[in-house]
């Protein structure tokens, strides 16, 4: 069978499956529509939330950012891991213990205040709106790559299967369906990791692989070998940085703390029986994503090295260029996508890819995206496994996108309607609300998936820094400190929004060409500026709370019930 | 003990075991991973830099091991604060 054939086996198949799990756990309360029925097990809600977490961008992009930004990817590696920290240490435990259902319920309450229970509803949509649109795209851009249908009915089925499960199935039906997604990803991962670990190092473990010698012959270490050729080639040292300390350690924060603030995360931490069960299914939940975590930056230098080696190789006793005619046969496959392009500048017949440092003009452009994609035509793996990498792209994308879904149903159906709007609204109606919700969300994210914002890259810094400057602080002070009152919190969030927001809006809308170091904030850039959102946050919110009076006595009863043992 | 001073006693060590383990947290990410990277990339091990490796492999790692501990270290504590008739019981929403 050819690729076509085989991806479209591996698509269908995983897709049934989907189904299946969908049919087998339909939600019959609002309890199952929200968090499941609150009974699943700390280890599958672990898988669930490593599902729910690495999206397509971790599946697809994340390698192949990280082989062309060298040490500077571990901003991604730490920044999407070290979240789960702060979650488990100091949200997840006493969110469940609070009980109900959303994060907005809980400042809401917490903060005896219907303007900050709207304000998290505002959050809380606008961050899973931008998040979503993005998985929406890149279904659709799996669809067309892999299966050679448009982008449009790409997003369209893929709209369709997420609709089936999350408006039939709820939380409970998400839970299920994005463990089996959570097999599906992680297999289709590291399989051709294994075998391009194999071709590369010769050793099986592609984690251990990385930090070994390169199985070519020439007894140096991958990594001495990759600077090597970088260097060779005017590209910076694979193993150093380019971007500031400074810049690095604000990032790194942001994309933690906004990790641990978003919405789709923490909701799932309500799904299990109780607080010591959200501690420990943080940890399964960061040990599933680990396994991809670790293996990425492998994948990204040996798919460095492969492509390095590949452009640039000894003949005859000379280093020398390839020649257009005799690059091999995964680089015209995937020049024909556009995602590869090759200008023959000086018009020699040979290929120079050349970094920012070499006095030759470089010929060369290439996507970072193929470097999961085309890893195992690289690795001549058999036409299966291409098939299962499609599917792993999809099942990352739908289960990610399913989770924000959710939060976007809650957030109306029982925050807005049944928590501001309607009280008396009564269960039956409220999970009809919840579906229509869930149901409209999906037509929007489907809309967007397909006419997609310009802005969609840029706004995911706004995600992550919206949360780490709003949701963060004002959960972490709700709990950890009794004499936080509604005053404080709300002006702490709106200081938060309001400096980030402009502060990326500037750089990235206004006046995209100041957007360089010389410009930004103590050489901050606009993906690191929530953590100073956060602290501003934070200065804010203790100054205000201390001038003004102590919430009620029935509130600080409350913060001390979910400290308890 | 009376409940109340339980209660507090459980909080004043609960922060106790945080303070500690967010130490370790950003020790590993902040300083090791970004901080002193180049300093410690110095060190090798074979193909090991020591930077390098907490920035992308290390840290990761110790961060599972951070929550699974501080998960043992409370279900000890809470048990030893919990008097002995309750047991912890499924918090409903």
């Amino acid at each position: 069978m050819n690729v076509q054939a085989w991806t479209f086996v591996m698509v269908g198949l995983s897709f049934a499956l989907y189904i299946g799990v969908a049919l087998w756990s339909k939600a019959r309360s609002t309890g199952d529509f929200y968090v499941a029925g609150s009974n699943v097990h700390p280890v599958v809600n672990g898988m669930a939330t490593a599902a729910d977490w690495m999206s397509a961008a971790s599946f697809i992009s994340m390698a192949g950012l990280i082989s062309f930004m060298g040490r500077d990817g571990s901003v991604y590696l730490l920044g999407w891991t070290g979240g789960y920290v702060l979650l488990a240490l100091l949200l997840a435990p006493y969110l469940r213990k609070f009980g109900k259902y959303t994060v907005p319920d809980f400042v809401g309450d917490r903060y005896y205040s219907q303007v900050a229970r709207i304000v998290a509803v505002v959050c809380a949509v606008f961050v899973s709106f931008t998040y979503v649109a993005g998985q929406m795209r890149g279904v659709g851009i799996v669809f067309s790559r892999f299966l050679n249908v448009n982008i449009e009915i790409g997003v369209f089925i893929g709209m369709g299967i997420v609709f089936f499960y999350a408006v039939l199935g709820g939380m409970k039906g998400i839970t299920y369906t994005q463990v089996a997604q959570y097999c599906v990803l992680i297999f289709a991962f590291l399989v051709p990791a294994i075998f391009i670990s194999i071709l590369i190092t010769g050793n099986a473990i592609p984690q251990l692989g990385l930090m070994g010698k390169v199985a070519d012959g020439s007894e140096l270490y991958l990594l001495d070998r990759l600077n090597g050729l970088s260097e060779e080639l005017g590209f910076n040292l694979y193993t150093d940085g380019s971007k500031s300390t400074i810049d690095v350690f604000f990032i790194t924060a942001a994309l933690m703390l906004g990790t641990a603030g978003l919405p789709h995360v923490i909701i799932r931490f309500y799904t299990v029986r109780k607080a010591s069960e959200a501690r420990i299914s943080a940890g399964w939940a960061l040990l599933f994503i680990a396994i991809l975590y670790t293996t990425a930056p492998a994948v990204a230098a040996f798919a460095r090295t492969n492509l390095l080696k590949t452009v640039r190789y000894e003949q005859n006793g000379e280093r020398t260029d390839v020649r257009y005619e005799d690059v091999p046969s995964w680089f015209k496959n995937w020049e024909a996508t556009g995602l590869i392009t090759f200008e023959d500048k000086n018009e020699d017949g040979a290929i120079q890819y050349r970094g920012p440092n070499s006095d030759i003009e470089n010929e060369l452009t290439i996507d970072p995206d193929i470097m999961v994609l085309a890893n195992p035509e690289i690795a001549k793996l058999p036409n299966w496994i291409v098939g299962l990498v499609a599917a792993g792209g999809l099942a990352a994308a739908l289960s990610t996108a399913a989770g924000l879904l959710l939060v976007i149903s809650t957030a109306v159906a029982h925050d807005l309607l049944k928590g501001a709007i309607m009280p008396t609204l009564e269960e039956k109606q409220e999970l009809t609300a919840a579906r229509i919700a869930a149901g409209v969300a999906v037509c929007i994210a489907g809309y967007f998936g397909m006419n997609p914002p310009g802005f969609v890259g840029q706004v995911v810094a706004f995600a992550f820094g919206l949360a780490a400057s709003s949701f963060f602080p004002a959960i972490v002070m709700g709990i950890f400190s009794k004499r936080m009152n509604k005053e404080g919190a709300i002006s702490g969030m709106i200081v938060g929004i309001t400096f980030t927001a402009a502060y990326i809006i500037f750089f990235k809308f206004i006046s995209p060409e100041l957007n360089t170091p010389d410009h930004w904030l103590w050489g901050i850039s606009p993906e690191g500026i929530g953590t100073v959102g956060m602290v501003l946050n934070f200065i804010v919110s203790l100054s205000v709370s201390a001038l003004t009076s102590p919430p009620p006595d029935e509130v600080q009863t409350l913060v001390d019930d979910i400290r308890v043992p | 003990m009376d409940t109340s001073a339980k209660n507090k006693a459980y909080w004043r060590k609960n922060l106790q075991y945080l303070a500690i383990l967010l130490s370790i947290w950003f020790i590993t990410s902040y300083l090791c991973s970004i901080v002193f990277v180049e300093q410690l990339d110095k060190i090798r091990f074979g193909g090991y830099r020591l930077g390098f490796y907490f920035a992308q492999q290390a840290s990761i790692w110790i961060f599972v091991e951070l929550i699974f501990v501080y998960a043992w270290l409370m279900n000890r504590l809470e048990k030893k604060y919990r008097t002995d008739a309750e047991t912890e019981e499924t918090e409903q929403p």
